[in-house]
């Protein structure tokens, strides 16, 4: 039997949670789970022990704040997936990315900025809502890519699109807070 | 081997040990301590029951110290060494301080906090706070009858990691033993939830004194998380006093103030704020030492017009808090009021045209955060009441990074991140042959390193000389369930380890805050002795009651040998705890806490494992 502690808990974040190595996941179970570990690993439920208790306290709680936010978030998720595979996808000298994306990503930017300037809230609040739609789909596709196909080129192509896209997301959000102050 | 005792099913084992602990208040304008008793948490009074005692400190030139209300009456007549509002002082540079001509204070530029001149010396506003600290801890104790064990302190949720530090070096310079510090608005959020059995998203809106935050929570079976949180540790009640200060200097045509007068009319305008909050109008005459004659009526209209823009600065910030979120302000299920600067009608009146409801006063929002730092205080003190168990997740309000080339910011730490948080990166050399490397941390939002706050330097020696960008420095940020950052750096690739643990510059360093208690206690050393033992023998009680106890649920989890050895640790400390020698005591405490490590961390593991394997069961009934 595996010895389960901090460090077995280190080495994987899926495991961690007792969960399958999987890009579609359940994240009520997830949510659950974390709750129900912070429960009793949090440093405030032993802040009344000895110093050691508490630091390891303080360890576990670290990890598996560390390993909730990971699997949480799509994004995080898949690259975490990539590197348990040996591959990081975020790498800069492999971002070599499909000519009518880069494009598009080109034509987003300048429809924030023109939003931007001319303080259109609606229409940046549309872009918002139109680039979520297509990421959804895009998730949706890595999903499937990582569980069912096992197809890493295609996932870790996915993957940097996404983050191009999660980029462009925190702009179209950053002039919204602009336009609104 | 000595025997273990096993108590009857359902009947305490340890006679009922209930620990001294209190929830403080640390506010820009009036400070409060709490406590649990009997299952409720209440405010605890001065010797004429008033449940506030102003934050306001007089150094006297006789060499008096005044906190409270006695200080404040000292306020007109020596307004130079009647220091109020020193929270707003706390961990700030000279020019961090808005409005610094209309104060009547001498400050000087302190290295890495301002100081001020008084009557009695130069003091730090970590001094002064202490003092006031000290006062809270001394009704704290005359009111239980004993030493605390300790104190949860509240600080602004938007407080950054100076601020944060500041308090709680002024707690330990105040003897007290900090269990925890807590964000105002979560301390507010559990008092409410509690009270309330709330279930849901909720918002507090914090307007203090001197500080504004607002947070996100969802509140859901016993578990308080904070989703975002958001603010300004630099706008508070005081502003409003101050836009009407200026309207009074303005409508009046007054030339520049003496300190004496601009305190009196920072006092009317104060009283004028208070009264609007009834009224319609609110009449300001006042007769000032230059013997000047101000006769003017306030209306709400123009006071409402004078603060708009610092009441749009919160709704700013309340929209940012949501956005992180996620969320929408018809997804808050209720918006909870703290802080006496709510009471404005104006304030209630755009939070509850922001999120389409009415907000919720049930709670007096001047002791809900005290009530709520009780609660806590007492859960975190070990007072445990089965059936009663909650737990908080707190995230910190701003991101932590360091400074790269071009004294551009790398975030490592991103705000709103559920602490405790630890992240590392890695770094490498600029230059051939570079053995040191500066580490420069920052906490902020902004790109440019000039635009946040400078946390404090750290240095990296010994290096072994390599090509540039050969080296591999990994740097780890770790913040704490205080929300405190502590960094440190190590060198990986060659196996040579060089690491430091930072401690930041700004605030007071170990030694400092020990020769300032040495100093308070030298005149009261008997005192200090006993306190000391006493403090000790508690201690020792609870590492001997805390083993007991694991060991009667968890002791299937050591061997024979090992717990025999745990055993005689019990044993020798036993012997030396009733005695009067703190060393010894101190020294069998570190045996018996080496000797339960091992067992601590199995514990720890099983426990892990069963809330995993509690999952199984849920899924099956589902």
């Amino acid at each position: 039997m595996t010895t389960y502690d901090l460090e077995f808990a280190r080495k994987d974040h899926f495991a961690l949670f007792g969960l399958p190595r999987r890009q579609a996941l359940d994240v009520e179970q997830l949510e659950r789970l974390y709750r129900n570990i912070q429960a009793r690993v949090h440093p405030d439920r032993h802040a009344h022990l000895p110093e050691a208790n508490r630091r390891l306290a303080m360890q576990w709680a670290t990890l598996i704040n560390e390993a909730y936010r990971t699997l949480k978030d799509p994004l995080a998720r898949a690259r975490y997936l990539l590197k348990l595979e040996g591959i990081d996808a975020g790498l800069e000298n492999n971002t070599a990315m499909p000519m009518d994306f880069l494009t598009r990503q080109m034509e987003w930017r300048e429809a924030v900025e023109e939003a931007r300037a001319s303080e259109d809230a609606d229409s940046l609040d549309d872009m918002h809502r139109r680039l979520r739609q297509e990421m959804s789909v895009q998730y949706a596709y890595l999903a499937e890519a990582l569980d069912e196909r096992h197809d890493l080129q295609r996932a870790s192509g996915l993957v940097r699109q996404l983050m191009f896209h999660e980029k462009l997301l925190q702009e179209i959000d950053a002039a919204l807070e602009a336009v609104e102050a | 081997m000595a025997l273990l005792q096993i108590a009857e099913p359902g009947e305490s084992t340890a006679p009922h040990q209930h620990r001294l602990a209190v929830g403080i208040d640390l506010g820009t304008t009036n400070s409060l301590v709490a406590t649990v008793r009997s299952g409720m948490a209440v405010v605890l009074g001065d010797e004429f029951g008033r449940p506030l005692l102003p934050s306001v400190v007089h150094y006297g030139a006789d060499g008096h110290i005044e906190v409270g209300f006695a200080a404040q009456a000292c306020q007109a007549i020596d307004p130079k060494n009647t220091i109020v509002s020193v929270k707003r002082f706390m961990g700030r540079g000279l020019k961090d301080i808005a409005h610094r001509e209309a104060l009547p204070y001498d400050f000087i530029e302190g290295e890495g906090m301002l100081r001020l001149r008084t009557a009695q010396g130069i003091k730090s506003p970590v001094e002064i706070s202490a003092d006031i600290l000290r006062a809270l801890r001394q009704r704290g104790e005359a009111a239980l009858g004993d030493p605390l064990t300790g104190a949860v302190i509240t600080v602004p949720a938007y407080f950054d990691d100076a601020q944060r530090q500041a308090t709680k070096d002024a707690a330990r310079l105040a003897g007290i033993n900090v269990l925890r510090l807590l964000n105002e608005p979560t301390a507010a959020a559990i008092a409410y939830g509690l009270d309330n059995a709330a279930e849901g998203l909720y918002a507090v809106y914090d307007l203090g004194g001197g500080t504004f935050d607002i947070s996100i929570l969802r509140l859901s079976r016993g578990i308080f998380q904070v989703l975002a949180t958001g603010g300004d540790s630099a706008l508070g009640g005081d502003d409003f006093d101050h836009r009407i200060f200026c309207w009074i200097i303005e409508q009046a045509k007054l030339r520049p103030v003496s300190a004496e007068d601009g305190r009196l009319l920072l006092t009317r305008a104060r009283e004028a704020k208070e009264y609007l909050t009834a009224h319609a109008e609110a009449p300001i005459s006042v007769r000032l030492g230059s013997g000047e004659y101000v006769d003017l009526t306030l209306t709400s209209a123009i006071f409402g017009d004078i603060s708009r823009t610092l009441v749009q600065k919160t709704i700013a910030a309340t929209r940012k808090a949501l956005r992180e979120a996620q969320l929408k302000p018809e997804d808050i299920k209720g918006v909870v009021m703290v802080g006496g600067a709510t009471r404005m009608p104006q304030i209630q009146r755009a939070v509850a045209e922001f999120f389409g409801q009415e907000p919720l006063n049930n709670l007096d929002p001047d002791k809900v955060v005290a009530l709520g730092a009780a609660t806590q205080a007492n859960l975190l003190a070990g007072n445990r009441i089965s059936g009663d168990e909650w737990l908080l997740l707190d995230v910190i309000p701003l991101s932590l990074g360091l400074e790269t080339m071009g004294g551009l910011v790398e975030k490592i730490i991103p705000r709103n991140a559920t602490i405790p948080v630890a992240r590392a990166q890695d770094f490498t050399t600029f230059k051939d042959g570079q053995t040191a490397m500066a580490i420069h941390v920052v906490q902020g939002e902004r790109e440019l390193v000039s635009d946040c706050r400078s946390l404090g330097r750290l240095e990296l020696r010994g290096i072994p000389p390599m090509v540039a960008g050969a080296a591999r420095i990994r740097v780890t940020f770790q913040v704490d369930a205080d929300g405190l950052l502590s960094v440190s750096a190590r060198e990986q690739t060659t196996g040579i380890e060089a690491r430091i643990e930072v401690k930041p510059s700004y605030g007071l360093s170990d030694d400092e805050i020990a020769a300032m208690l040495k100093d308070g206690m030298s005149h009261a050393a008997d005192d200090a002795f006993r306190r000391a033992l006493r403090e000790a023998q508690v201690e020792a009680q609870r590492l001997v009651e805390a083993t007991r106890s694991a060991l009667r649920e968890d002791a299937a989890l050591l061997s024979t040998l090992e717990q025999a050895h745990i055993d005689l640790c019990i044993a020798r400390l036993e012997a030396v705890v009733i005695g009067d020698d703190r060393r010894a005591i101190e020294e069998a405490m570190d045996a018996l806490t080496k000797a339960t490590n091992e067992f601590a961390a199995r514990r720890m593991n099983q426990s892990v494992q069963r809330a995993l394997a509690g999952k199984s069961i849920a899924e099956l009934e589902a």
